[in-house]
């Protein structure tokens, strides 16, 4: 039995609408960099430096999120099959292999427009080692100049000063340096102060948005949803007007839903009846989204709260830009804290507290093949979350836009028996 | 005894430290040297220089290659990740790292840097370091390398009741120049001819220094060079390639013996590349971790696990090819070795374009099935032999 409400077509939170207008203003701008005279950096999401890129007078660009719209919009496979037949190994991350594809065949944007090729590269090397890859292979093929920001691991849990000024001072002294020569802009670092405040202002309504799932019924789906919700954070639109208006809107939105006892909007209708909730730890499928989503709300799974919604910064657990005065040092404890940088007892600590604290009755693992900064270590780190909470999880495996590597049969499989099985312990 | 015999009993033992996982070497030494701790690191590289100055035996762990079952170590493993982690926690949940004192995990990729983590949540109580060596390639990484570096040598001789001191770290840097200078007199002579070094003595011999004592590594590898020079082999006609791929987990010693025997003689590779890491000698001065951390800037050789800043690892290989006269390259990588295969391309691509010819393979550390290997490269060498060309 469904526990949603049927509808007809895929049902939609308005910010949703709100959110792809947002996109399209930003792409639209991307095309017309010929004619406006405006720089284009790429770069990654996990330590993003979206103020800096703004503040810049530039446009961002950021090859992770073409990569999963190019799996949202069935156009991974072939990107990926392009990148193999370049001589791509099928054991590397497979959004390396899209973005190289999709650059092959023109790098035509999700909107249908050109993407422009970058002006400066921003390797801002947070958590993923693969990112370093990456842009060494677009290098090669833009002759751009690079900027290389080598964020520490916080491999003992806690950021140290010494990171803290390390990140600091490559600010000062080679990342700022190379934005300026290539804009032509000097950089205020005053005004680069003050649109890190506004991005606070965003910052607290998101946090206020994910932490509704603590309410029962909760409102949002804090991992299928919460994607939706981080994408202009998590992008280029964080520090400015338009970001401080969407998650205003968005938190009015939730308010709303909360107060009349609504559960998270799903394609397929709102959620009538919250039966399970769940912590998931790992990104999604993108090539099967939906298919993917469906396996859990037609069981009535909630959610309540992910991991991989925090890989562009936790600020659920307080961080907010401009905190600290030192707008750089302010970015370097960005940097240190996104979720992609914690040690894996720290990200067994999250686990941990966010199964208690949201009150869910079970976590699952999605472990994506591509993924290894995520999925190497997830095994222990499952056990080690089971041990501490006193209950069962559950393991699946899929890849982030390879559709090669998902399996709707074998995944729903694992799910509904695991959810028997934490049937079985509620009913016991 | 005769110099083959000198040198087989040489070997024998080499390949006696290779095949041990219990690692006798590093308890025979503990047993010498009582109280001083010896400290376990994974690849690539590590300054074991700073370890050794703070009065530890560096280890080199190297994952258990084709010599252990795993059983609990697949337990923690995905089917798609390399093979090295999982011998390695193998390996520790077996007891046989119990002798280490600490762990090093150098920032090589995401999965020695996951594995850091995994030591932390299975073998609690034991220390474990991640070195993050700077991929700021400049005075602000030098920088903060240099700190790591102290913290590194702070923590390890506070484990082997020893003052951190200078004077050490410097004797200790002229103990690896010595053992660095030994290593590319290795090299060379199998460069110059290869007839007298198998790739497979090459690896035993390099291999070796993972568990010895410098000084001792450096009196084996001198003793092995200055035999292998008086032996009276025959060159045969076999091509000439560089071998690149394996800088951290290592291809079983039946791949390499297999390579060979091909009609390959490899006359490099990137087999133990941590020991041979920095180039040249490292002048120790007046403050020697400072010049540690300035040698890992400018005197680093070309990897795939740093940062290509300047120039590209294409040029640079094709350099080396030309200077080695070697008739084509092989590449040979661990499976799912994102820093490897993720290379491969544009280092194919450098090849393509100055016309030299390249095959390449996956292995891991405990393949036994070597056969298509042998085809692949017996191919490569035949097509080259017969017509200079793939």
């Amino acid at each position: 039995m469904s526990a949603t409400r049927p509808t007809t077509s895929a049902q939609k939170d308005i910010s949703m609408e709100r959110q792809k207008a947002m996109l399209a203003r930003h792409f639209q701008e991307l095309s017309k960099v010929r004619e406006t005279g405006r720089k284009v950096a790429y770069t990654f999401v996990p330590g993003n430096l979206t103020e800096l890129i703004s503040e810049a007078g530039m446009l961002g660009v950021y090859p992770e999120i073409n990569a999963l719209q190019s799996g949202m919009r069935q156009r991974s496979a072939d990107f990926i099959h392009e990148a193999e037949r370049l001589g791509h190994n099928e054991d590397v991350c497979t959004y390396v292999k899209c973005d190289i594809g999709m650059l092959t065949k023109g790098n035509i944007g999700p909107t249908g427009e050109k993407l422009p090729p970058p002006d400066l590269l921003l390797l801002s090397y947070t958590g993923c080692f693969t990112f370093m890859k990456w842009f060494e292979l677009l290098r090669r093929e833009y002759h751009c100049e690079i900027a290389m920001l080598h964020v520490p691991y916080a491999a003992d849990g806690q950021p140290t000063e010494a990171m803290r000024q390390y990140i600091a001072k490559q600010l000062r002294n080679e990342v700022i340096p190379k934005f300026e020569k290539v804009s032509g802009k000097k950089l205020d670092l005053d005004s680069l102060a003050a649109r890190l405040r506004r991005s606070a202002l965003a910052e607290e309504d998101l946090s206020w948005v994910l932490e509704s799932a603590k309410k029962k019924p909760s409102p949002i789906d804090a991992y299928f949803g919460a994607v939706y919700y981080v994408g202009p954070i998590f992008t280029a639109f964080r520090g400015g007007e338009d970001c401080i208006g969407y998650y205003r809107a968005l938190r009015q939105e939730v308010k709303s839903r909360l107060e009349h006892g609504e559960g998270p909007v799903t394609p397929d209708g709102t959620l009538a009846k919250e039966r399970f909730r769940l912590v998931v730890e790992g990104p999604p499928n993108w090539t099967h989204f939906r298919d993917f989503w469906k396996i859990f709300y037609e069981e009535g799974v909630v959610f309540v709260a992910s991991t991989y919604t925090k890989v562009g910064g936790l600020y659920d657990r307080g961080f907010r830009h401009g905190a600290e005065k030192d707008p750089l040092l302010s970015l370097a404890d960005y940097c240190l804290s996104c979720y992609t940088n914690l040690s894996l007892p720290a990200r067994v600590d999250l686990l941990e507290r966010y199964v208690r604290e949201y009150a869910a009755d079970g976590f699952i693992f999605n472990s994506i093949k591509s993924c290894k900064s995520f999925s190497a270590g997830q095994l222990v780190m499952l056990r080690e979350v089971e041990k501490r909470t006193g209950i069962p999880g559950a393991f699946i495996e899929s890849d982030l836009v390879d559709p090669r590597y998902y399996s709707q049969a074998n995944i729903k499989n694992r799910v509904e028996s695991y959810l028997q099985m934490l049937d079985q312990r509620r009913r016991a | 005894m005769s110099a083959e015999q000198e040198l087989e009993r040489l070997l024998d033992r080499c390949e006696r430290i290779y095949g041990d996982v219990a690692l006798e070497e590093v308890k025979a030494w503990k047993a010498a040297h009582p109280g001083r701790p010896a400290i376990g690191h994974l690849p690539v590289y590590v300054p074991r220089e700073v370890i050794h100055a703070a009065g530890a035996l560096p280890v080199a762990l190297q994952g258990g290659g084709d010599q252990v079952d795993i059983v609990r170590g697949d337990a923690c493993f995905q089917s798609y990740i390399c093979h090295l982690p999982r011998s390695t926690v193998e390996l520790g949940l077996q007891g046989e790292l119990d002798l280490l004192e600490g762990l090093v995990f150098p920032s090589t990729c995401d999965v020695i840097r996951n594995l850091s983590g995994i030591w932390q949540l299975l073998f609690q109580g034991k220390y474990v370091r991640y070195l993050d060596l700077p991929q700021a390639l400049n005075d602000t990484g030098g920088l903060f390398y240099l700190e790591d570096l102290e913290g590194l040598m702070n923590d390890v001789a506070a484990r082997a009741n020893q003052k951190p001191d200078k004077a050490a770290v410097a004797a200790s840097i002229r103990l690896y120049n010595r053992n660095r200078r030994a290593l590319q007199l290795l090299y060379e002579l199998r460069a110059e001819a290869p007839q007298l070094v198998a790739a497979d003595e090459a690896f035993l011999v390099a291999r070796a220094g993972g568990q010895m004592e410098v000084s001792a590594h450096s009196d084996l590898v001198e003793t092995f060079v200055s035999l292998a020079r008086k032996r009276n082999r025959r060159k045969e006609d076999r091509i000439r390639v560089v071998a690149i791929g394996a800088f951290c987990e290592q291809p079983p010693l039946g791949l390499l013996r297999t390579l060979e025997r091909s009609g390959c003689y490899v006359v490099d590779d990137d087999l133990n590349l941590g020991a041979r890491w920095i180039q040249g000698d490292v002048e120790p001065g007046d403050f020697p971790l400072k010049a540690l951390s300035k040698a890992y800037l400018v005197q680093s050789t070309w990897a795939s696990v740093r940062f290509e800043d300047e120039q590209f690892r294409g040029d640079q290989l094709v350099a080396r090819v030309k200077a080695l006269r070697a008739d084509g390259v092989i590449f040979a990588a661990p499976s799912f070795c994102d820093p490897a295969l993720l290379d491969q391309p544009p280092l194919q691509k450098a090849l393509t374009d100055a016309n030299l010819p390249f095959i390449s393979f996956k292995y891991a550390e405990n393949t036994g099935q070597f056969q298509g290997f042998r085809e692949q490269a017996g191919t490569f060498s035949d097509s080259l032999k017969l017509w200079g060309t793939t």
